[in-house]
């Protein structure tokens, strides 16, 4: 049976064209995709993601456990707060999903993980607790829902519908967050562009999405998040990696601590096979558009598209892509689109964030 | 759901205006753009081309996803809309202005033998 968030009869209000996305009922855009897009990089926008799962993470042994969970290192985690993005892998170094922790205190973290994933994620965690006999509760927390609010303007419609929340995270830097009463306030997006994502007890969020959108704030749907997140050069679970890809192959590596000697859960598999694969962008130079699983051909060989779309902020066809590890930035390759060989330059895989081309 | 009752239908969403002159304007219905969303590039026939019916003529791209429009009948392409090489979203404002290529049929009886507006709106509610 499909899901639905808290918010679904407010999308129908908004005028939502609704489609299925892992099982939840989601809005898809509500009128345009690409004015959705644009409002996002120039002022700024609202998204639902209710359907992605908060996951609370506390006891005497937290730490010991997401060291072991999570392919980053959580003690980079040193002010109560901050946020850090991660893979969580499997024993052979496949991504099991990627996720954001939080920390809120010692003892204390939250955990975002994808909606498609999430009862895979909380049974994985739930085993590996098991196994390692750790002192941890780990609660996955359905009763909350999330408002993404991005955008240049973002930050300031949030104090403006949210006044309270204002004086504690007026100083937040981004991939940080903070506790306002209900609202847990973290500046941490999927856009490439300033805001704030605020997660909040569910019975309140249609009262937060109605105010804001009273204060001009504009719904957005998921296929504006999925170009936008394309054009940040962000990955998408599922679609860029997945349990049968290494976070090396993936454009991942940074986020991959194999520098300590921590162990964690596919750290051997990823120490015996390194990077087989460059992760990058592409910028098509022929006229056409660019999607997920067209062969790409190099003079070094074949790679792979893993995401691609049209990019409203560059006006062309862009994607993410799996080439090579011979294939330098600057290379022209060509890309099998239907029955024709287009031309492509590779480039770094950020397109655009902060309402600017990065190319 | 905007379906003209003087224009002409296929199963696969084109609609089809019989011209005075014999020749015959294709284009994708109301319908059809709102499935796929915000339209970003079409890719047009060739003029002079020839096309058997139900053949791939043109391909319609979204944000979202590749559509191909296929000629409605048999016939030689005669015109493009080339106004939509810069603006593809002329098609989501308007569908049945905004047409796609123009062609003369083989046979126009084929033409009569197309849906109209009440067989094409059933269609799409199978």
């Amino acid at each position: 049976m499909t899901q639905k968030t808290v918010l679904n009869d407010a999308h129908r209000r908004f005028g939502a064209k609704m489609v299925d996305f892992g099982g939840w009922d989601m809005p898809l855009h509500y009128g345009s995709q690409i004015e959705e897009h644009h409002a996002v990089r120039q002022d700024c926008g609202m998204f639902d993601v209710s359907h992605m799962c908060a996951v609370d993470v506390a006891g005497a042994d937290a730490q010991a456990f997401l060291l072991r969970l999570l392919a980053n290192n959580v003690t980079k985690l040193k002010t109560p707060g901050k946020a850090l993005y991660s893979a969580m892998l499997n024993e052979a170094g496949g991504v099991v999903d990627d996720l954001i922790v939080y920390f809120v205190s010692d003892g204390q973290y939250r955990i975002v993980i994808n909606a498609g994933t999430a009862e895979k994620d909380l049974a994985w965690m739930a085993a590996r607790l098991a196994d390692w006999q750790l002192e941890v509760a780990v609660i996955a927390r359905r009763d909350l829902a999330i408002i993404a609010v991005q955008g240049p303007n973002a930050r300031a419609k949030v104090w403006q519908v949210l006044p309270e929340t204002r004086a504690a995270s007026e100083g937040l830097k981004p991939f940080f967050s903070v506790a306002v009463g209900d609202y847990f306030v973290a500046s941490t997006g999927y856009t490439g562009e300033d805001g704030f994502e605020i997660t909040l007890p569910a019975s309140k969020a249609e009262e937060l999405w109605q105010a804001l959108a009273d204060a001009g704030v504009k719904p957005i749907g998921l296929g504006a998040r999925d170009t936008l997140r394309l054009e940040a050069g962000m990955n998408l679970y599922g679609q860029d990696m997945d349990e049968t890809v290494s976070p090396l192959d993936a454009g991942l590596a940074w986020t991959v601590d194999l520098v300590t000697p921590r162990d964690f859960v596919g750290k051997a598999a990823l120490l015996a096979k390194p990077a087989q694969r460059q992760f990058l962008g592409l910028l098509l130079q022929d006229r056409g558009v660019l999607r997920a699983h067209q062969k790409v051909v190099t003079s070094a060989g074949d790679g792979e598209i893993t995401s691609g779309s049209f990019s409203p902020t560059l006006q062309q066809s862009i994607a993410l892509v799996r080439l090579p590890l011979a294939v330098s930035i600057g290379d022209l390759v060509k890309v099998e689109v239907r029955d024709k060989l287009l031309t492509a330059r590779v480039v770094k895989p950020c397109f655009a964030r902060n309402g600017k081309a990065m190319i | 759901m905007n379906v003209p009752a003087n224009l002409k239908y296929t199963k696969s969403h084109e609609w089809v205006r019989a011209e005075a002159d014999g020749t015959i304007t294709v284009g994708i219905t109301e319908h059809a753009q709102d499935l796929l969303g915000d339209l970003v590039f079409i890719d047009l026939p060739e003029v002079g081309g020839k096309l058997a019916a139900a053949q791939e003529a043109a391909v319609v791209e979204s944000v979202k996803a590749a559509a191909d429009v296929y000629a409605p009948v048999a016939g030689t392409v005669t015109a493009v809309n080339a106004a939509l090489a810069d603006a593809p979203e002329l098609v989501n404002q308007d569908a049945y202005a905004a047409w796609l290529f123009k062609m003369t049929p083989a046979d126009l009886g084929d033409v009569d033998a197309l849906l109209d507006a009440a067989a094409y709106t059933a269609s799409v509610g199978e």
